[in-house]
């Protein structure tokens, strides 16, 4: 019994819920390889030798991976799966997209978005919006899982020793091809894996005043996260939208700001530590999950919160 | 172009979720069902996409049994042309759901399977890449904006830092996200029009497919539920409380 691993990437550097999966590979077994797939992505693969206890780190660097298009990484997983009994990635927007592909290649099914491990064959998960959480076994020969990241602690790195191999079969299906792409630069802390988050919604007003959440966020050192209806609103991008369709998130303070609390949105937060709610309506449902609630204008209260914050930070 | 659009029926969104007294699994007697709403919206680009001369033809197609019809004449009160109901009693896994599907497209000589993201009750995200896989076709998941041009589908796709825009050839699957577009409703003649559409059945055994399942639902819990809080009066009550209680910053 063995486990792959894939690495969560952007051809320089190892993302963090790359290293969630591997805790919920060690909770499968103790033996596992990392596969990194991509395009000039030599300083992943040495980060990836560095979690402790690593076997092997296998690394397909080729043109045909350089954005991990789901096609060529599903084909690509494919001709490298063999002898693996579970294959397990961080559920990314690219493994959400590759994982399902590459399980019907293999033939056998997928496990979506597992919260816990209860032995080789048995995982947890969310269902109806996180309303339910299912108990559910598979009996596929190899065990294809996406992770919900913020549900399992980040592995321990810096140990390790694998062995990095180059695999030169890389596929290139030739059927789709990249045209552009909007990437937001930020130096900010990543939302999956942020231990601090600062959200807007629809009572924030509008894209002007947005920035008094930055500001906030960027106060606490925190990553910035939106409701759906303030991505909607046109307020901010759609890839800071936190909720069942958007990053799922668990950090050890979440602040929302302006967010009434529709079911989708605290699915997807509401598995953090704390959680402080600023908002207007003192009977807005946020209430009921938040630990601190503070009722009032946010146009107000957030620059007040974030001058306080200045003096005791 | 033959544009396929697989609509499931499921909870509908606004209903409160109920666990079965016996943690079985969801109860789903006397709920109100609708059709997925990452289904509605697939169907809502499919029909954009033939209102603007891409497409010749729109064909829901559904898996389940006789009750699922209420959700095939929904997309067909929309504007679907035509249905296909693959009749099977219980809802199969989705490897199943893709190679059914994948039988119908070829069929069908579907340029494009326009589909939901997901489906809002098993959560699973997964038949559209699936369908793409054993196709052999391109996908594009999570799609924002679908433009076709030429040979070639354009999709913007809502990826995890930002929007990343794929040309697919076709045929392709392509797989909706919330803001593809904004559903339209229907009108009681539209209703009326729909019963009066065709509606082919067809079976797993007929498609050549064998109902086969590897996955088990050992049980279903409720979430570990949240207290509410406290309400503080004041900013500075919150920075104590974060800093002396809850120790967070």
């Amino acid at each position: 019994m063995k486990t792959l691993v894939i690495a969560s990437h952007n051809n320089s550097t190892l993302s963090p819920v790359t290293l969630a999966a591997v805790s919920a590979a060690l909770k499968i077994g103790a033996s596992f390889d990392i596969f990194v797939a991509g395009k000039g992505c030599a300083t992943v693969a040495e980060e990836a030798a560095k979690i402790d206890g690593v076997s092997a780190v296998l690394v397909a660097d080729h043109d045909a991976l350089e954005y991990q298009a789901a096609e060529n990484l599903a084909a690509t997983l494919q001709a490298n799966a063999e002898g693996y009994s579970h294959i397990v990635a961080p559920a990314t927007s690219v493994m959400k997209d590759a994982l399902p592909r590459l399980a019907a290649l293999l033939g056998v099914g997928q496990i979506s978005d597992i919260t816990g491990v209860n032995g080789e064959a048995e995982f947890v998960r969310p269902i109806y919006a996180g309303n339910a959480i299912a108990t559910v076994t598979s009996s596929d020969a190899v065990k294809v899982i996406t992770v919900r990241t913020s549900a399992f602690d980040a592995a321990p790195t810096g140990a390790g020793t694998g062995a990095i191999t180059a695999v030169d079969n890389a596929v290139d299906c030739g059927l789709s091809r990249v045209v552009s792409e909007e990437i937001a630069q930020s130096e900010r802390p990543e939302l999956a894996s942020a231990s601090i988050v600062v959200s807007g919604g629809r009572g924030v007003g509008s894209e002007e005043n947005f920035a008094l959440i930055e500001k906030l966020a960027d106060r606490l050192n925190a990553a910035l996260g939106a409701s759906r209806a303030a991505v909607d609103a046109g307020f901010i991008g759609n890839d800071h939208q936190v909720g069942q369709t958007g990053k799922i998130v668990a950090p050890d303070l979440y602040v929302a700001v302006g967010i009434s609390g529709a079911i989708q949105h605290l699915a997807g937060m509401q598995g953090s530590k704390v959680i402080v709610a600023i908002n207007k309506d003192p009977d807005a449902p946020i209430y009921e999950v938040a630990d601190y609630g503070l009722v009032g204008d946010l146009h107000d209260l957030v620059p007040e919160l974030e001058a306080k914050l200045a003096s005791v930070l | 172009m033959k544009i396929l659009v697989p609509v499931k029926r499921v909870i509908d969104y606004n209903v409160k979720v109920r666990i079965k007294q016996d943690c079985s699994d969801v109860d789903l007697s006397n709920t109100k069902m609708s059709i997925n709403p990452f289904c509605e919206i697939a169907v809502e680009e499919a029909l954009r996409l033939k209102e603007a001369g891409t497409a010749s033809e729109v064909i829901a197609v559904c898996i389940g049994p006789k009750i699922v019809k209420e959700q095939i004449l929904a997309a067909l009160a929309m504007g679907a042309d035509r249905a296909i109901r693959i009749d099977v009693e219980e809802q199969p896994e989705p490897l199943v759901i893709a190679r059914l599907l994948a039988k119908v497209a070829e069929q069908e000589d579907a340029g494009l399977i326009m589909m939901g993201k997901q489906a809002i009750d098993s959560d699973n995200n997964q038949v559209g890449q699936m369908l793409a896989g054993i196709m052999g076709r391109p996908q594009g998941t999570f799609a924002s904006v679908v433009k076709i041009e030429g040979d070639e589908a354009l999709v913007t796709r809502e990826v995890d830092g930002g929007l990343q825009t794929v040309a697919l050839k076709l045929p392709a699957i392509v797989t909706a996200d919330l803001r593809l577009n904004e559903p339209r409703f229907t009108k009681l003649p539209d209703i009326m029009k729909a019963k009066r559409k065709p509606i082919a059945e067809t079976t797993a055994a007929d498609l050549g497919v064998e109902v086969t399942s590897t996955q088990q639902q050992l049980s279903v819990a409720a979430p570990a539920t949240r207290q509410a809080g406290i309400k503080v009066a004041s900013v500075d009550e919150l920075v104590d409380k974060l800093k002396n209680e809850a120790k967070v910053i």
